[in-house]
């Protein structure tokens, strides 16, 4: 708690009493930088960030925009271009520097997705999925798992999903119902996955299941390889966005598997599911933040050259006032998640709360933003030649996936009720 | 080999960024305004960094002159390879008036006083188009010259430097020490990973001062004015040859 306290002094005195500063304990960390986010997406970065950011940027508009539209009609899953990202290291960012992560933080990963998802969307939440099954794995998994599959996970010569909504279980993922047998020294899972990001097309698979009671406690996570017999895969599923990324169901089928490709602690799946969320939850809502910025800005352009009633789009008010609203929410969203991003890394005690609500809030505002962009567009934000309609199509689904933002609702509710 | 290369890195304005002109005529709007790398730089650092690669060289120290968000600049630099910066700071109207010459003084100073091989600089910063510091630096230090490069191979003792030139491409080959400027097809810039951002941080900038190396930058030249490009005008469809000649006449071209 002390140190906690300390940090908030320190904040404190940085934004009112900046002379006080030099007297108060240093620490280590991200406090002593200036902490104003604003429309530009590199305020109140570190300097390092600030080139994080730019990096990622510069590969969004380089390697990935100039694709987007062409990924998403053809249905291309850019197996390249990725290995191409990991090999700046954005394929484990989040994970220890040892076997091969990273190491950087929730924070620096959140600004990463951001800037990638300016040039496509859905490719990079794909990544940003293939990051948090690379955390999990790295954070939870043995040292012998972490060694074999971190480096090539880092270098995602091998693509990971993640697989716990089954088509029973959605929401109330608590209740799944594929199961995982001893025999031996082995496990034999049965039951099937639904809506799996990547599904098919990918190498690992974290599989959620279950090796003990009903409920929660009686769900463990299980590595499973492609190849492994038993496992086999439902028909590509036809999407409103996304569709860089195949979307398949995993099924399976008296797949057996070494009892030691369970990740963390028998019992313990639930739980790791759930922490990767909490991230996944950040790095989703991160991959709308950039949506909305590049919508934002095409807005713009599209404002200042197209002409009615005699002069610029921007030169009337309504639209004056639907560019200043969307700045606003998205101010407001870059904060929330930046902010929940630093709760996460520092593991405040309101950290899952505080991811629910980035991801609430982000999502649907960003989504405001860009349905905003499309109309002011006109009916060529109608037409696939302009690029805000697949932003729109690609971040509807964050709405819906790494928990509907009806469950944020339910674990905000949860611990505020709980706490008072 | 094992060659000590000084690589000039300038702060401007993004490619990307739409240049708009201040309503006073006396420069383009640069506040709030993204800036980058000149991406002829790049390709300069890019080539130094290759070379450290293939231990031709064994050091790399990077350049850039203005105000403090250079060191962003000298950063990037960094993180692509350079071994450590140097930071020559100019701000204010001195930087307005910053010209190729000045430049030149300082990397030509430099060069003496970090004992360089060779100093690579982009063939032109993408701001004022000038395309003077490589020649101007070579000539300050009387040191051969190979501009618009687009291919550099070392051999024992000197560069062998294939040229962009208008008529094709000329081969030369320049003596160590030398100066050589970068064209764009020289190589294609790496995007810096992000282990190496993050230790870019612990490798050290110098800073300096103009006086510090002996450079007057004193403005020379004053800004009469800055104008945005004419307009274009809407043209008009004729039916044939005979007219498109006729209508040339007719507006004093022909």
């Amino acid at each position: 708690m002390l140190p906690c306290l300390v940090r908030r002094a320190v904040v404190i005195s940085n934004h009112r009493y900046g002379h006080v500063k030099n007297v108060l304990p240093k620490i280590p960390g991200s406090y002593h930088r200036h902490l104003v986010t604003s429309v530009d997406p590199s305020s109140g970065l570190t300097e390092e960030q600030e080139q994080i950011y730019k990096t990622a940027l510069d590969f969004a508009h380089l390697e990935m925009r100039p694709h987007m539209a062409e990924w998403d009609e053809h249905e291309i899953f850019p197996v390249e271009t990725m290995k191409k990202a990991a090999s700046l290291g954005f394929g484990a960012i989040y994970a220890r520097e040892d076997f091969g992560g990273t190491g950087l933080s929730r924070l620096d990963a959140s600004i990463t997705f951001e800037a990638l998802s300016q040039g496509c969307v859905s490719t990079t939440a794909y990544i940003s999925i293939h990051n948090m099954c690379a955390w999990m794995i790295d954070t939870f998994g043995r040292e012998d798992l972490r060694k074999l599959w971190i480096p090539q996970l880092a270098s995602m010569e091998k693509l990971a999903s993640y697989c716990l909504t089954e088509p029973g279980a959605g929401s109330d993922a608590g209740s799944l119902s594929t199961t995982a047998k001893k025999s031996g020294g082995d496990l034999i899972l049965n039951g099937s996955k639904a809506f799996i990001s990547g599904g098919g097309d990918t190498d690992v698979y974290l599989i959620m299941c279950r090796t003990g009671e009903p409920g929660p406690k009686g769900i463990s996570c299980v590595l499973v390889e492609k190849g492994t017999p038993g496992l086999s895969f439902g028909k590509k599923e036809k999407k409103i966005g996304w569709n860089s990324q195949p979307t398949r169901a995993v099924i399976l089928e008296d797949c057996r598997v070494p009892i030691t490709n369970i990740i963390g602690k028998e019992g313990q799946g639930f739980s790791i599911a759930m922490k990767g969320l909490n991230g996944g939850r950040i790095n989703i809502a991160s991959c709308s933040l950039g949506a909305a910025q590049a919508s934002l800005e095409i807005s713009a352009d599209h404002l200042q050259v197209r002409k009615q009633f005699g002069k610029p789009l921007a030169d009337f008010q309504h639209n004056q006032f639907q560019m200043a609203r969307m700045a606003t929410k998205l101010v407001a969203s870059r904060m929330m998640i930046r902010n929940a991003a630093t709760a996460l890394e520092e593991s405040h005690p309101n950290h899952v709360t505080l991811c629910s609500m980035a991801k609430l809030y982000a999502t649907e505002a960003c989504f405001e933003i860009v349905n905003t962009a499309l109309q002011l567009h006109g009916g060529y934000g109608y037409l696939k030649d302009y690029a805000v309609q697949q932003y729109l199509r690609d971040i509807r689904v964050h709405l819906i996936l790494e928990g509907t933002n009806e469950v944020m609702q339910m674990v905000i509710a949860k611990d505020i009720l709980k706490s008072k | 080999m094992s060659l000590r290369i000084l690589v000039g890195v300038k702060r401007v304005i993004d490619y990307a960024v739409k240049i708009r002109v201040k309503p006073d005529k006396s420069g383009v709007i640069t506040e709030g305004v993204k800036h980058s790398m000149n991406p002829f730089d790049e390709i300069a650092i890019e080539e130094a960094v290759r070379m450290k690669e293939k231990k031709i060289a064994k050091e790399i120290v990077a350049f850039s002159c203005g105000p403090a968000q250079c060191q962003e600049t000298l950063r990037t630099a960094l993180a692509m390879g350079a071994d450590r910066g140097i930071h020559v700071e100019v701000a204010g109207p001195q930087y307005e008036t910053l010209q190729p010459l000045h430049i030149s003084k300082m990397l030509a100073k430099l060069a003496k006083d970090e004992q360089i091989d060779i100093i690579i600089v982009g063939k032109q910063a993408i701001d004022d188009d000038c395309n003077q510091t490589a020649q101007m630096t070579a000539a300050l230090l009387d040191w051969p010259q190979a501009t618009s490069a687009s291919k550099i191979e070392a051999k024992d003792g000197s560069l062998q430097v294939v040229r962009e030139i208008d008529g094709g491409l000329e081969t030369i080959k320049v003596k160590l020490p030398t100066v050589v400027s970068a064209d764009l097809r020289l190589n294609e810039p790496r995007y810096a990973t992000l282990p190496n951002i993050m230790k870019a941080k612990k490798k050290p900038i110098k800073k300096l001062t103009p006086k510090d190396l002996g450079v007057d930058v004193s403005p020379r030249i004053q800004i009469v004015t800055v104008e945005e490009p004419p307009v274009r005008l809407a043209g008009a469809k004729v039916e044939n040859v005979d007219m498109v000649v006729e209508k040339l006449k007719a507006l004093g071209h022909a």
